[in-house]
């Protein structure tokens, strides 16, 4: 550590003790996971009984499978969505409604999920009563609402990568020759691909653990896994859910290392790359 | 004035042309054209009617219910536009709900108490975050990147499930009191589920991440030969710090803190599974009011006084944000 | 679009002077015309009533210092700005309702602006991708410009994969293989250093006479734009100041904000004594003497207030006094700048008035004039010019 601030000791403690306040937590859920006892907390001895209990949870299973679908098709319309309005935001300068984007495109971003989740159930009601659609709740508007606050975060992501991506290239694209819808699909697109893959990612992950805005605009027979888990852990602390903890944490710990390797693995490559092309110039 | 060529802004119209270069086509086009339905607008019209439809007329909607009266009906309150007998539209605005929630104790208690919590929370996950956002920022690029996927990893993580697991470490045979009464430090477990405590503990342990990335952002673009600069000059490291540092972290300050601050406000998931039956906090009532005494009018008064309430940070976190942007 | 033929001779060195000045021959068409070409950005005016002509196979540079216009003058030609008011013709047609990517114009971007997920040979097949050009022709296309820019073996690499200076000749392959009419270049040397600037230089000019297209250069760079161009267009906020070759840029600047651009020069300010058909006579007190210039000035009155502009090369150095009367005045030597080729010298008269003078260093080792040597400085008659404005 650079001494340079005279803190050499402090930062890194620090940082140490903050890790561990964020991963003790996690931990206690996968090692409380094995625990035979019921109870949880109160040691008895290693078991993976828990996990076959949950196998056999058909009312968990069921939700998680309907948690799944949403997410997926959440993710991928929120990206679309998403994608249009962070370059619309970034590119375009001037236009009728720019601050009405702009200011809808961040909101749900700090929004308490209370006030969206709430809304959106009124509007679907009033809808209802005004059209006949949505009939009854359900997958449908539990989709339509977390599109609806992903979009704003994959549009920010966009919005970010598109402002560090030299504007010339676009421009190069149309000197060149190309339409601008060919400039889109060809330049754009392939060079902010990695902000739509994490953008896609994150509204997975917004989507499937939501669980105030799917308790208000969800419906009877569709309740989603974080539906199920809340009203299992108001009654109190149950050992397959630390199961279903574990496996989560063990899904996430494994594409978090992956992602990291890739990106590692690519930033040595081209770091390689440039120091060779730099001793060619002659 | 002419528009400049901007990618797409002369998009789907233009791409037309080549595919149906009949006469029927270029009037098709000039007639859409004229309407002011041109390809930049239709992208431009995608995000924004869908966000108007699903974010914007549903706050409407919740505005127009807030005047509304309770009534046993499905949906149960009253309409706000009622049609009389000569088809004249009478407009019944009800300011009751939020007369109701001036007097009442309750509501005014919850709200302070949110404010206040949330504000302690922030000012907490600030002084814990801000560190090791520093930490991980001077850090060397390869321990960098580990840093930060480690930070990461919990936010990926089901944000239910990691409130769980404080459950189980603070209630009455959690791990907390089983290995302090284990160590015989203390006899009687202490109470520490459905507490305030546990609430700030809960909500600074959950929103922490959203501390520390803004900020860790911010600092990375730091540039090092300002300190240098300061240091060459005489300047003693902490004041640099104080100096130079921590004013042009301000803008990450600011983003971290209103990421943890506004939506802890309308907290609702942490103070029911860690609060006790007196931590008031305003998403829960409104949740009661909405799910348990189905009174959608004083729910829908609750979420606007919310709104207003919160209104001047949200902007001030969307003034900081464009300015981001422009830098 | 019509083509401009690859392999083409290039114009010999024997022809008459007027094809290799076609700006001052009457008859030629000029191949790009700017008319009264304005843009405004809100309150700002970046390009201001500009007109000018361009003519084929010119090498022609816009100079000018940062938020002169030149950039957005490139931009207008390329298609990314549309025009306030006027217009801009090439080859005669009217490019008001021509987006880009239908104009027969190519340019070279600063950034060089290499599309980074696609190899050499991707980008540079790009533009041929878009005219719908067959795979066979396309390919041969690709490598003949390879070849072209000595990249031959570079075409499977990517972007981050190659040097500074490889990536430069990508960007100018790119928008050559297209065969414009008319390329423009903005800033292309910028991001090079002395060595590969100076090669770099020599190689541009070659490429150009061989393919014969029309250049139009963007600099701020004064020895590149002299380095390169058949015609200079000097520009100052928003204007076109003065058009002209090098030579004419630098030995006849037309007002004294091009003769301080350019390189460095000596101005000395007096008053117009004498106004004759062959000479003109000013009495500086700045210059602490008599001018004597060999050429008349149109349209100034005796008496007038006027510049004198002696470049400092013209200038010489002496410890004796030279026989002749006018153009000779005295100084001090207060500053010595040893450049290797040749030492700058700055030397400050009884007026205060300090002078820039250069001498090439003909002796190896002997310093032939320190500080704080008294000196002659004495220049010709032809040497000075008279500026009125």
């Amino acid at each position: 550590m650079k001494s340079i601030l005279g803190r050499i000791r402090f930062l890194p403690v620090c940082l140490a003790l903050g890790l561990a306040f964020l991963y003790i937590p996690i931990l206690s859920l996968i090692i409380y996971s094995f625990n035979e006892s019921k109870l949880v907390t109160v040691w008895s001895g290693f078991s993976t009984k828990w996990y076959g209990e949950l196998f056999r949870n058909q009312q968990i299973i069921d939700a998680a499978l309907l948690s799944l679908r949403i997410a997926v098709m959440s993710a991928c319309a929120a990206v679309v969505l998403g994608t249009i309005a962070g370059f619309v935001l970034a590119r375009m300068r001037r236009f009728r409604g720019r601050t009405l984007l702009a200011g809808m495109s961040m909101a749900p971003l700090v929004m308490p999920e209370i006030i969206t989740g709430l809304s959106l159930l009124l509007f679907f009601i009033a809808l209802e009563k005004m059209t006949g659609w949505p009939n009854g709740r359900g997958i449908t508007t539990v989709t339509i609402a977390h599109i609806t606050f992903s979009m704003a975060y994959v549009a920010v992501i966009v919005q970010s990568r598109l402002a560090d991506m030299d504007p010339s290239l676009e421009e190069a694209a149309m000197d060149l020759g190309a339409r601008p819808l060919k400039v889109f699909f060809a330049i754009t697109l392939p060079i902010v691909a990695p902000a739509l893959i994490s953008g896609w990612l994150l509204a997975f992950t917004l989507s499937i653990d939501d669980l105030v805005i799917a308790s208000f605009v969800s419906g009877p027979g569709a309740s989603t896994l974080p539906m199920v888990i809340f009203s299992k852990v108001r009654l109190g602390v149950s050992p397959d859910i630390n199961a279903l903890a574990t496996i989560i944490i063990g899904i996430v710990a494994l594409g978090v290392l992956l992602a990291a390797l890739a990106f590692k693995r690519q930033e040595r490559l081209q770091g390689q790359d440039a120091r060779l092309a730099n001793l060619a110039d002659d | 004035m002419r528009m400049g060529y901007t990618p797409l802004g002369q998009g789907l119209v233009r791409l037309f042309e080549p595919v149906m270069p009949t006469a029927l086509g270029n009037s098709v086009a000039r007639l859409l054209r004229a309407a002011g339905v041109t390809g930049r607008n239709a992208v431009i019209a995608v995000p924004l009617l869908w966000l108007l439809l699903f974010f914007l007329i549903p706050f409407v909607i919740v505005l127009k219910i807030s005047f509304a009266e309770y009534a046993t009906a499905i949906p149960p309150y009253t309409d706000l536009i009622q049609w009389g007998d000569d088809a004249l539209m009478s407009i019944k605005l009800n300011f009751g709900n939020y007369l109701y929630l001036v007097e009442d104790d309750l509501y005014v208690a919850a709200y302070l108490n949110s404010a206040r919590i949330a504000l302690v929370s922030t000012v907490m996950c600030l002084l814990i975050g801000y560190p090791m956002a520093y930490a991980i920022a001077r850090s060397s690029p390869a321990n960098r990147n580990i840093l930060l996927m480690l930070v990461i990893l919990p936010f990926w993580t089901s944000f239910l499930l990691r409130v769980y697991a404080w459950m189980g470490i603070l209630k009455n045979n959690g791990i907390i009191n089983n290995l302090l009464m284990g160590m015989g430090i203390i006899d009687e477990p202490i109470v520490m589920m459905q507490t305030d405590f546990a609430v700030y503990l809960g909500i600074i342990y959950s929103y922490l991440p959203f501390m520390i990335l803004p900020l860790y952002a911010n600092l990375e673009k730091l540039d090092v030969n300002l300190l240098e600069a300061a240091a060459d000059l005489g300047c003693k490291p902490f004041k640099a710090f104080l100096l130079i540092t921590l004013p042009l972290s301000l803008p990450g300050i600011i983003a971290g803190s209103m990421l943890v601050f506004i939506p802890a406000v309308g907290e609702f998931v942490i103070p029911s599974l860690l609060g006790g039956p007196d931590t008031l906090m305003i998403g829960r009532v409104l949740w009661d009011e909405f799910f348990n005494n189905r009174d959608w009018p004083v729910a829908s008064a609750v979420a606007i006084a919310m709104l207003v309430f919160l209104v001047i940070p949200i902007m001030l976190f969307q003034h900081y944000q464009n300015r981001q942007g422009q830098s | 679009m019509v083509e401009s033929e690859l392999g083409q001779t290039p114009v010999a060195s024997n022809e008459p002077e007027q094809t290799r000045e076609p700006w001052n021959d009457p008859d030629a068409v000029p191949y790009i015309q700017l008319e009264n070409l304005s843009k405004r950005f809100g309150n700002f005016t970046a390009v201001d009533n500009i007109t000018l002509d361009i003519y084929k196979s010119e090498l022609f540079c816009l100079l000018g210092g940062s938020g002169c216009g030149k950039s957005t003058l490139l931009r207008m030609l390329a298609g990314f700005e549309a025009a306030s008011e006027g217009r801009i013709l090439l080859d005669g047609v009217d490019m008001a309702d021509i987006p880009p990517y239908e104009r027969p114009v190519n340019m070279m971007f600063q950034s060089y602006a290499l599309f980074p997920h696609m190899t050499v040979q991707g980008n540079i097949a790009f533009g041929l991708k878009q005219e719908g050009m067959p795979r066979p022709e396309m390919d041969r296309r690709v490598s003949d410009m390879l070849e072209l820019v000595k990249l031959g073996d570079y075409a499977k690499r990517k972007p981050h994969q190659l040097s500074g200076g490889q990536r430069q000749r990508v960007a100018l392959a790119r928008a050559l293989v297209k065969r414009p009419k008319l390329l423009l270049l903005d800033e292309p040397l910028g991001a090079l250093d002395k060595k590969l600037r100076e090669n770099t230089q020599f190689e541009l000019m070659t490429l150009q006479e061989e393919l014969d297209i029309t250049f139009v250069v963007v600099t701020h760079d004064q020895e590149e734009a002299m380095t390169l161009s058949s015609r200079i267009g000097v520009m100052d906020q928003g204007r076109i100041v003065q058009v002209g070759s090098p030579n004419e840029i630098y030995e006849h600047p037309s007002s004294r904000l091009v003769a301080n651009f350019i390189g460095s020069v000596n101005l000395f300010e007096g008053n117009v004594v004498e106004d004759e058909a062959d000479h003109v006579r000013i009495q500086s007190a700045e210059a602490g003497c008599m001018l004597y210039i060999d050429h008349g000035v149109n349209q100034i009155v005796e008496g007038s207030r006027v510049s004198v502009a002696v470049r400092p090369e013209k200038i010489k150095i002496s410890r004796d006094r030279p026989e002749q009367q006018d153009n000779v005045t005295t100084g001090v030597i207060e500053e010595v700048a040893y450049m290797g080729s040749l030492s700058i010298y700055r030397i400050r008269l009884p007026s205060g008035v300090m002078v820039q003078a250069t001498q090439p260093n003909l002796d190896r080792d002997t310093r032939q004039f320190t500080w704080d040597d008294e000196v002659y400085l004495s220049w010709n008659p032809y040497s000075a010019l008279v500026l009125t404005t």
